[in-house]
């Protein structure tokens, strides 16, 4: 009898189920306010009503029996109080001085969440009110300085060839200038955390986030506690798209404050409008340009002004800057350019880290300038990129030569042909003549975005990922890269079985937990795919080869035979682990004074088309047909990457005409889901995912990252849509019915 | 959960005479509780003040819709689905199909009911103008009998109308017979589903020849504190020909008369300008 081979084919480019889908569609998931603590108490917080302004005095009333309940002020706090990320200006609770409208000032705990509400309600703060600064113009004016010097966060300056040689040698010089609101991640589950915390066990945290390392960073100095009595955990998180990057370290940090206090376990969970009003949301941004250019539409050089408005405190709004200043220049070849980029400080609820990481923003600005400059040229959208795309052997606004064989022309062709772009064009046009009431149109954007951490970031991240053939000859993935909706598990699953020669049904994930887990790095920046999958890869090979190195299995297994194989060296020797360290691939250089060099180790490329059409009547847009091209590598699972694709393009068409984050004095006044409007399924388009495939050499089986790529095409392909409609000059999103309406009119 | 349970009291009545009852005594202590739409999403933001609540909403009496020969009579315990699927309102009254449809989201629909959408009087709400334009009469009942109020006479100023607290909105009645040629409702809400209205305007009309219109009936909402009816427009319009001038001054005349206000959703001069859209785009749809 001959033992018949099975064969496999590997799971890389198969849509392989989620890992936790069946559970989640099954409600059978638990999420951290699912999870029942004994004797919890429930925790809730006090915030500043004021953007700015001094402390006088805390009121509690009468009526309210306060010995039952824990109270942490800023007075409680046995370490350092400063949420440490990159710099160490914000507070946990303040103090004195209060910087924004819904900053924390003080924490209450209580088993009774009845009560504890109407603690809540019962306390009042006096304060010594401050002018405040609330936009970008006041912060760079400088009249009220409220941080720092000058109100600059952070500034950089970036250069090639001489911008200034070039002026007169233009045929035109075109300058505008842009701006893009703010956005609210509107996950679908809010921020929670329970913390359990005294002096013997350390800090324990259960909680949803993307970041797990980051809240263990952040808790070190509030504590003054070693790393190995800091301990997070990462519950099953209900999305994140940046929302859940550096903002659970706040509420870890609060949650476990009142745990230390208390004694007991606590919990907190922010409900949609407190969610809503005090966690970090997407930068507003002003982006002015310079452009010469050529008669032939040639640009011969790119000055800009990129401003982002980073809140009230620091948090990561000088990497959010970084990466929209990288991505400012475009996939384009263009020899002279200069980007002045600043991150101010205004009395705003800090803004932070959201999809995208600030390329939506000057992306925004550059695509829809792209398309004035060519309407005043006389040239069509489409010639005006054509002629100046970036091709391999050429060099981008860092310095970076460009040599992965993308061809951006090829896929423009790609776009316009599939979406018979012209043919469009020119109907509705004729269409537009005609028909009054709806006018039509068509747009598009070209774009790249950079996958994993800016310059010489993933260096210093040194990410490492373990595979481990536990006791039960399982294999297990342990990274603290977190599921937070997008797919890590099942990607990494998937590339560990086919390192492995195995089947994903075996491959589990660890739970991301810093007892157990090696630092991955957090779960941000398009780079979990590509630089974390790549480690899982090398440490799964590592596995498969000590396995073939000790006798255990040939070059060519079956799955049955790679069983045997586990469960015979488990017998032998016991568990194996076998841990892959991030090493850098050759040839990546970086800069950082300079911000000269390679910026990303690969970029993703894009081509988006919107089609439009604008009721006359209400001013109303609506996008009819989306198509989203992309060049991403190797695509791992084709359903989840097209998931990603469509999530993001539906953010993207939020961003551009529906969300509007409404401040009044610095309070989000609309913060709850009847009024900070997102699309609904009826406000979105057929939107179709195309992707062209050319494999990354450093990537797991060569992919790249797309998480925060189709964050970046919508909004202008979408403005670029509706300025083709209407004829309008418009250089501002949210694009609102009412603002529509004030362009017509004011034209 | 900001509302703190503790503090409302619910009661549920039997029957609607025990309702009556203890609403015959009630000087505003006690409010009506129906699908409880609106006030389940106050109290979740912890903006409910008021603390009791009389729950008709399983009160059998104030469901199902009686139809005659003349009038429709439609219980103020109809959700909005049940008005979507009734095959006389579906006939001849259309526009109250658009507005139960275009009513939060469908959850909402099969929950929300007709009579508390009318004692909520939010000038936002979606139906009141379709009562407004088919001039409908509300039936208030209470421990002293009943009283019958035009719909268009109804409220008084914001959250106020000619609404005692002792009575409950048993029944909307709708003459069937109006000579309506045309008919007109678009709600401009936030988005296309699931949104509070920025404007919103139903009209119906007797048309003559696709020329002349012989009477005409406008309501809207979200343009005033109310929602409210376009007298001035329809006095002007009653008997006047279709044509350019005639719509653009209609056009003037109702946009002088509603009085919107910016807010959250919107603004004024957003609303006041789509009112007058939309009116045009009505009367121009007269011609045909």
């Amino acid at each position: 009898m001959t033992m018949q081979k099975q064969t496999f084919s590997s799971p890389i480019g198969n849509s392989v189920q989620r890992k936790e889908g069946p559970k989640k569609v099954t409600g059978r998931s638990k999420y951290i306010d699912d999870i029942e603590f004994k004797n919890c108490l429930h925790g809730t917080t006090i915030r500043s009503t004021i953007p700015r302004g001094k402390i006088k005095q805390i009121n509690f009333a009468q009526d309210i029996p306060w010995h039952e309940f824990t109270v942490v002020t800023a007075k409680d706090i046995p370490g350092q109080n400063h949420v440490a990320l990159i710099t160490t200006d914000q507070p946990f609770l303040a103090d004195t001085d209060i910087n924004h409208a819904e900053e924390p000032i003080l924490l209450l705990a209580h088993q009774d969440k009845i009560l504890l509400e109407r603690a809540r309600q019962a306390i009042t703060i006096d304060y010594e009110t401050l002018p405040p600064v609330l936009s970008i113009p006041e912060a760079v004016e400088a009249q009220t300085i409220i941080w720092g010097k000058d109100n600059i966060l952070k500034s950089y300056h970036l250069e090639k060839g001489n911008i200034d040689s070039i002026w007169s040698k233009a045929d035109f010089i075109i300058e505008d200038t842009y701006e893009t609101g703010a956005q609210e991640h509107v996950y679908i589950e809010t921020n929670g955390m329970v913390a359990l915390a005294n002096k013997q066990d350390g800090v324990t945290i259960w909680g949803s986030m993307q970041c797990p390392y980051y809240v263990q960073k952040a808790l070190i100095p509030l504590f003054n506690f070693t790393e190995d009595k800091i301990r997070i955990i990462q519950t099953e998180t209900g999305g994140g798209f940046g929302g859940k990057e550096e903002y659970p370290s706040m509420l870890a940090g609060h949650a476990a404050l009142l745990a230390w206090k208390s004694g007991k376990v606590v919990k907190m969970i922010y409900d949609r409008a407190e969610d809503m009003a005090c966690t970090t949301k997407r930068h507003p941004s002003r982006t002015h340009h310079k452009t010469a250019v050529n008669k032939d539409g040639r640009i011969l050089g790119l000055d800009i002004q990129f401003i982002i408005d980073g809140g009230a405190y620091a948090t990561l709004s000088s990497v959010v800057l970084s990466r929209g200043t990288i991505h400012a220049a475009g996939p384009y070849n263009i020899d002279h350019v200069r980007i002045d980029a600043k991150a101010v400080a205004t009395n705003s609820v800090p803004y932070g880290a959201f999809r995208g990481f600030g390329a939506p923003q000057s992306i925004f600005a550059l695509e829809r300038h792209l398309d004035q400059i060519a309407r005043k040229l006389n040239l069509s959208a489409e010639e005006i990129r054509r002629r100046n795309f970036i091709r391999d052997g050429q060099k981008t606004a860092t310095g970076q030569l460009i040599n992965e064989g993308v061809d951006m022309e090829s896929l423009l062709d790609r776009a316009l042909k599939h979406t018979h772009y012209k043919q469009k064009q020119r109907q509705f046009l004729d269409d537009n003549i005609s028909n009054t009431k709806i006018k039509k149109g068509i747009g598009l954007a070209t774009f790249m975005h950079g996958s994993g951490f800016t310059g010489s970031g993933e260096k210093y991240l040194a990410s490492k990922v373990g595979i481990q053939l536990d006791r039960d000859a399982k294999i297990k993935v342990l990274s603290a890269s977190t599921e937070i909706g997008q797919g890590t598990n099942t990607i990494f699953s998937q590339i560990a079985a086919d390192a492995l020669n195995t089947s994903t049904e075996i491959i589990e994930i660890f739970t991301p937990d810093t007892k157990y887990v090696p630092n991955s790095g957090p779960t941000v920046a398009s780079r979990t795919t590509m630089v974390v999958g790549k480690l899982v890869q090398s440490a799964a090979l590592g596995i498969r080869h000590t396995l073939q190195k000790e006798g255990y299995l040939k070059p060519t297994h079956s799955e049955v035979e790679f069983r045997q194989a586990c469960l015979n060296y488990v017998k032998n020797h016991g568990e194996l682990t076998v841990m892959a360290e991030y090493q850098q691939p050759p040839g990546i250089h970086w800069n950082d004074q300079t911000y000269q060099g390679d910026a990303y180790g690969s970029y993703a490329w894009a081509v988006y088309v919107a089609e439009i059409q604008i009721d006359t009547t209400t001013y109303e847009t609506k996008v009819t047909n989306f198509t989203a091209l992309q060049e991403v590598g190797r695509v791992i699972n084709p359903i989840l990457a097209q998931g990603q694709i469509e999530g993001g393009v539906a953010q993207g068409i939020g961003y551009a005409l529906y969300e509007k984050v409404n401040l009044k004095d610095g309070r989000m006044i609309n913060a709850n889901m009847t009024n900070y409007i997102i699309p609904t399924s009826a406000d979105l388009p057929h939107i179709e995912v195309l992707f062209e495939e050319v494999p990354y050499a450093h990537g797991p089986q060569g992919a790249k990252g797309i998480g925060e790529l189709p964050m970046d095409g919508p909004a202008p392909a979408i403005l670029n849509a509706i300025a083709m409609a209407t004829g309008l000059e418009l250089k501002s999103i949210p694009m609102l019915p009412e603002d529509l309406m004030k362009a017509f009119y004011e034209n | 959960m900001r509302g703190l349970t503790p503090d409302y009291e619910m009661k549920t009545p039997k029957n609607i005479k025990e309702a009556l009852q203890i609403l015959s005594t009630n000087s505003g202590e006690w409010q009506l509780f129906a699908g409880g739409t609106d006030l389940m999403v106050s109290y979740e933001a912890g903006k409910l003040t008021h603390k009791k609540f009389l729950n008709i909403n399983a009160l059998h009496e104030l469901k199902g819709f009686v139809v005659n020969d003349q009038e429709i009579l439609i219980g103020g315990g109809c959700t909005f689905t049940q008005i979507k699927n009734h095959p006389i309102i579906q006939q001849e009254f259309p526009l109250l199909v658009n507005s139960a449809e275009a009513t939060g989201a469908i959850a909402i629909q099969n929950r929300a009911t007709i009579g508390g959408n009318i004692a909520n009087m939010s000038p936002a709400a979606d139906t009141p103008p379709v009562l407004i334009a088919y001039n409908a009469d509300l039936i208030l009942l209470s421990s002293k009998g009943y009283r019958i109020v035009n719909y268009t006479q109804f409220h008084k100023g914001y959250k106020r109308a000619d609404l005692r607290a002792d009575e409950i909105i048993m029944a909307i009645k709708i003459h069937r017979h109006q000579g309506i040629s045309h008919s007109y409702y678009r709600k401009v809400g936030t988005r296309a589903a699931q949104s509070i209205s920025k404007v919103c305007l139903a009209g119906v009309a007797c048309v003559f020849r696709g020329q002349n219109i012989e009477w005409i009936q406008i309501g809207l909402g979200s343009v005033a504190p109310i929602p409210m009816q376009a007298i001035q427009t329809e006095h002007f319009l009653n008997e006047k020909d279709l044509t350019h001038e005639n719509i653009q001054q209609a056009r003037n005349i109702l946009m002088d008369e509603i009085h919107p206000i910016d807010d959250i959703r919107s603004e004024a001069k957003y609303r006041k300008t789509v009112a007058g859209n939309l009116l045009t785009e009505f009367l121009e749809s007269l011609k045909k």
